[in-house]
């Protein structure tokens, strides 16, 4: 345990909204707007927050499949935006991502076996005449029959489908695999099998996951770390335990009141935040999170609350805690 | 434990009922246009005349026979004789191959260069797509006949011979149809490309030459498809229009084209029509039907006119 993985330092993305004829440059959208964590190898790490908070953003930019604005992404000690073509390359077999949407991650016209096999006969890992009994090992852990082989991805449901996509990502035997909202393209039973099916391969492959999610009982289920985002930016991040015993941003305690708890006669406090997440555009200052927080005061407005670790590696942003 | 196993067995049983393929599913749909299955029978029927029927025909092609010179149909000659004493049903035949032949060829030549070029537009974006598509605005500034008649002219002034000048209408007629379809599939492949699929091969780390030969052309084909069979069609008449002007296919090798020549002459216009309303019948039902056939494909490929 214990060895790092991923180090994320201060990343940035921004989106320039519009670069018309007359506007050199357009406003900024800021996706993610500094944001550093570290990953261990064989953690799960669980990053939460609201649509637009840019969780998928940098789920894309740690995997370099977009340009980053400033900041640093470390992949075992190596900058993965400066890597050569053929590091490039290793980094691709050596990390994934699962989609949110089954249904358009999948090519309409490539069988299911050509899909997950042709990226292993691409990297050179298997020879063509191997490549098929492969495909059936990878998708007998996933869950799929030996004669979906030779079916399209339009004969399949959701939940199949989503198995696909795993066992594409699992062919190459990844170390690293970037969830971006697996499972919440599923209804809750599926849910449920494929969840199951993340952790058993997680353990028998001492994999590491970027778990992204906007469901905090599948994080709570899946994840051993968790970080909540808002607005670009980490709010708190804790161990799975500490995070859900102790919250201490004001945002994570109105997340967590919003968990559903299966027990109609449970009373407990709802906090119930106002308004909108407002536009990345035009954050607001200081602390982003002060227009809609139950305590925000004039400080609030003035100062960046700084990223702070309030004890035993419970890093919180906030002026209050 | 068991309760997992007997819907996993559901699930088998679920799946083992094959559904048909996209093809299966087109064919069904095509079927039920009446228009379109007759235009493609009729395709077929011209085929095999024109493939098959020369080896049936007691005439030799090209055997002038000055005896049986200009003779009407006849039990004979069905179609009658030119006036060389030639039979034309079998020069209709023989006719029909090459025009046929031209026609198809010239379409594969320009799916291959259009879809080609149009993807790595498409795919590449920048200068490459800069470069790539200006050509194609410019070739498709000049209006297209002009351009062959031009280009056959030349040809017969460096007095090609006959038989190389089949090839190079070939080749003329796809240099002058790539540019739209290079339009048509770049369009495409745009909006493939941001596609969460496209992403993923990205994520799996293929090359480029995988992403557009096995990701992105194959989403192109109902498409292309489409075009091919409406493309066949142009080449076939604009063949005709340039050997009837004597630009493309000449004597003595046969081509619709070039057989309708005898309407020029004003004799063989008034007296001898069996020299010229065969060939042209052929170019007509053809191009007619090879356009019902593209239109009705167009209908059966379209996922919206599903029922």
């Amino acid at each position: 345990m214990s060895e790092t993985l991923l180090e994320v330092t201060d990343l940035k993305k921004y989106y320039s909204s519009s670069k018309g004829m007359f506007k050199k440059f357009g406003d900024a959208v800021k996706a993610v707007d500094g944001v550093s964590f570290t990953i261990e190898k064989g953690e799960v790490f669980g990053l939460v927050g609201e649509s637009g908070s840019g969780k998928s953003t940098i789920g894309k930019t740690i995997l370099r499949l977009h340009d980053k604005t400033d900041g640093e992404v470390k992949y075992k000690g190596k900058d993965v935006f400066s890597l050569s073509k053929k590091e490039l390359r290793h980094l691709r077999v050596e990390t994934q991502l699962v989609f949110q949407d089954p249904f358009s991650s999948l090519n309409p016209r490539i069988r299911v076996g050509d899909a997950i096999g042709e990226a292993m006969v691409e990297h050179g890992l298997v020879s063509k005449q191997e490549v098929r009994e492969r495909v059936l090992e990878v998708m007998e852990k996933c869950g799929l029959s030996p004669f979906h082989i030779d079916r399209y991805p339009h004969e399949f449901s959701g939940g199949q489908r989503q198995r696909i996509v795993i066992a594409r990502a699992m062919a190459l035997n990844p170390e690293f695999i970037v969830m971006d909202e697996p499972v919440a393209a599923l209804d809750v039973s599926i849910q449920a099998q494929i969840i199951n099916l993340f952790s058993d391969l997680q353990r028998e492959n001492g994999l590491s996951y970027l778990f992204i999610s906007h469901d905090l009982s599948v994080v709570e289920h899946l994840c051993t770390k968790i970080a909540i985002m808002y607005l670009g930016n980490i709010v708190e991040q804790a161990s799975k335990e500490e995070l859900f015993k102790n919250p201490m941003h004001p945002y994570t305690k109105a997340l967590l009141s919003a968990v559903p708890i299966p027990d109609p006669t449970a009373k407990r406090e709802r906090i119930i935040l106002k308004g909108d997440i407002p536009s990345p555009i035009n954050p607001p200052s200081g602390c982003k999170f002060r227009t809609r927080c139950p305590m925000a005061t004039d400080l609030c407005a003035e100062k960046i609350p700084d990223y702070h670790d309030a004890g035993g590696g419970h890093f919180v942003a906030c002026h209050y805690v | 434990m068991e309760i997992q196993n007997t819907t996993v067995n559901k699930q088998k049983n679920k799946t083992m009922v094959k559904s048909p393929s996209l093809w299966k599913q087109t064919y069904r749909r095509l079927n039920k246009n009446k228009l379109a299955m007759i235009s493609l029978f009729f395709l077929l029927f011209m085929f095999l005349l024109s493939f098959v029927g020369p080896h049936f025909s007691p005439y030799i092609l090209d055997r002038t026979n000055i005896a049986d010179m200009n003779q009407a149909p006849s039990a004979a000659h069905w179609l009658g004789t030119d006036n060389y004493g030639r039979d034309v049903l079998t020069r209709l035949m023989m006719a029909g191959q090459i025009s046929l032949t031209i026609g198809i060829a010239a379409m594969f030549l320009s799916i291959i260069i259009g879809s080609l070029l149009g993807a790595i537009a498409g795919f590449y974006r920048g200068v490459v797509d800069m470069v790539i598509m200006r050509l194609a605005d410019i070739l498709m500034s000049i209006p297209g006949l002009p351009l062959l008649l031009i280009m056959g002219a030349i040809l017969s002034e460096w007095k090609v011979p006959a038989e190389y000048r089949l090839y190079i209408i070939m080749i003329m007629l796809s240099f002058v149809g790539w540019p739209g379809l290079a339009r048509l599939v770049r369009g495409q492949i745009l909006s493939l490309k941001e596609q969460p699929f496209m992403l993923a091969t990205e994520v799996l780390g293929l090359s480029d030459r995988r992403k557009i030969l096995h990701h992105l052309i194959p989403n192109t084909v109902p498409l292309l498809l489409v075009v091919a069979t409406l493309n066949v069609a142009g080449s076939i008449l604009s063949e005709s229009a340039l050997s009837f002007l004597g630009l493309g296919v000449v004597p003595p090798t046969p081509s619709w084209g070039n057989m309708m020549d005898a309407a020029n002459n004003f004799m063989d216009f008034r007296k001898r029509p069996w020299l010229w309303i065969p060939p042209g019948t052929a170019i007509f039902l053809t191009v007619v039907s090879i356009n019902l056939l593209g239109d009705g494909l167009r209908d059966a490929l379209d996922p919206k006119m599903r029922r």
